[in-house]
């Protein structure tokens, strides 16, 4: 795994790689969210305290590997066996904004 | 049109607690015939129909009715996500594992500060040491933990001491809620409304902790609207996210709603989706054609749908004018004025709060 070294200079971006999620971090779904299909609307959501996301369908095969067992690195590569364009920046993005919201947990390695 | 994501069922306005900046109605006394288990029930199952997600459980003190652990249940068993909202007065440890057992998802427990001289002063009861023991509780049964403080001019400088106590009850969510004027809060806002030095020292506080407590706290912190230069996206626009039954079943758009002048709609009388799709109180705000200037030509207005129709009720007499914290607002002054008073540097005090009663008395007005 490469290394990421935070420069001194510029501690805005150091904090984002501290936090960010990485390659090889295992995202899972925290006990707190339901991941379900909703029939009335024909489409998946995430239900967590006080919140709901409606997911598209990348979203939601997003969270459907996020089970602690796939690194996010594979979760890109089956997003893209699956889909076209999907890029792996806005995968992480998706994954990080979770995480910060308390729905998805990281392991890493 | 939408379906609704979330029933905000207010089971009862009783409450063992007096906060003064409480957002329950002024006339508490008119409430008093709360509906019976089953007709929650018969909405629980109706709001599922309608396309409702979550539930909220609110009140007043929801522990207070004692059919609250049927109701999750009944929630539950329709696939509704339950959350409860509560002073936790009355969380014993037995009344958690029966809510735990019956599939309660998630509780938010209100706490008025970050100790129990000032949070007790401010809830005018004693009940901050029952309230911290009710969040180790919550975790301790595996339930994701919210922590709501209302904030206001009394407790507006002890945010920094929150979030400590936030870290070290390990709660998922925080949310530092700045007070809103409506009922109770309202007849006190004179009282209650912060100074901008206030709120910017609050802000750098929230901004620092959020950086520090990222991925193990999520802090929701919103300016007060007095404050800002546009309105609030109130319940996410007009009959469109949400919708409210009171403890005697009438249906709001939105909790503050009683107070306007449009016929009301109750659950004795029609179905939630009837009064959804058809009522005049649902259909009177709905999407833009409602607008006048400067909403109508605002490219916000798809953001913050012309503000709070109830807040422009309360300040200007006229539901359907732009709700005046928006600084495009020809009522504007109002609120600048309020804000004026606010930051004046000779202020005399900081006024008195009149709590809300426990309980209102039946048929006042």
């Amino acid at each position: 795994m490469p290394s990421v070294k935070p420069t001194r200079s510029d501690r805005r971006a150091a904090d984002r790689r501290r936090t960010a999620t990485t390659s090889s971090s295992r995202p899972k779904l925290t006990s707190h969210v339901r991941l379900r299909f909703d029939a009335a609307r024909e489409q998946h959501v995430l239900l967590g305290p006080e919140s709901v996301m409606v997911l598209n369908p990348t979203g939601a095969d997003i969270l459907s590997l996020c089970d602690g067992r796939h690194t996010v690195a594979e979760i890109v590569a089956t997003l893209q066996d699956r889909y076209d364009g999907v890029v792996d920046d806005e995968v992480r993005r998706f994954l990080d904004r979770l995480a910060t919201k308390r729905c998805l947990e990281m392991s890493d390695g | 049109m939408d379906s609704p994501f979330g029933l905000l069922a207010e089971l009862t306005y009783r409450c063992p607690l007096s906060c003064a900046y409480c957002s329950n109605p002024v006339n508490l006394g008119d409430y008093h015939d709360e509906l019976t288990t089953a007709q929650w029930q018969r909405v629980l199952i109706e709001a599922q129909e309608l396309g409702v997600l979550q539930l909220h459980l609110s009140g007043g003190e929801p522990l207070l009715r004692r059919d609250l652990v049927d109701l999750v249940t009944s929630a539950r068993y329709l696939g509704l996500y339950t959350n409860l909202i509560t002073s936790a007065v009355g969380l014993s440890r037995r009344r958690a594992e029966q809510l735990r057992a019956a599939g309660l998802d998630h509780v938010q427990i209100s706490i008025q500060a970050d100790e129990a001289t000032l949070s007790d002063g401010i809830a005018g009861t004693p009940s901050y040491a029952g309230k911290i023991e009710a969040a180790r509780l919550v975790k301790e049964l595996g339930w994701p933990l919210t922590l709501n403080v209302v904030l206001h001019r009394r407790n507006m400088d002890r945010v920094a001491a929150v979030l400590d106590l936030a870290e070290e009850l390990a709660a998922d969510h925080l949310e530092l809620a700045n007070t809103q004027y409506y009922g109770w809060a309202w007849r006190n806002r004179d009282a209650l409304l912060p100074s901008r030095a206030q709120l910017d020292r609050a802000e750098a506080v929230v901004r620092a902790a959020r950086k520090r407590l990222k991925g193990r706290m999520d802090i929701v912190y919103v300016l007060p609207d007095y404050y800002s230069q546009y309105p609030k996206p109130c319940m996410g626009g007009w009959g469109k996210r949400q919708l409210t039954v009171t403890p005697n079943g009438d249906v709001l758009p939105c909790p503050a709603a009683h107070a306007l002048p449009l016929p009301r709609a109750s659950v004795h009388e029609d179905s939630l989706a009837r009064i959804w799709a058809r009522s005049p109180l649902f259909q009177s705000f709905r999407g833009t054609d409602w607008m006048p200037e400067p909403c109508r030509s605002c490219e916000r207005r798809e953001i913050d749908f012309g503000g709070c129709r109830c807040q422009a009720f309360q300040l200007t007499g006229d539901a359907s004018r732009t709700d005046p914290v928006c600084h495009l607002s020809p009522d504007h002054g109002i609120v600048a004025e309020r804000v004026r008073a606010a930051n004046e540097e000779n202020r005399l005090g900081d006024g008195v709060l009149v709590p809300r009663p426990h309980r209102g008395r039946p048929g006042r007005r």
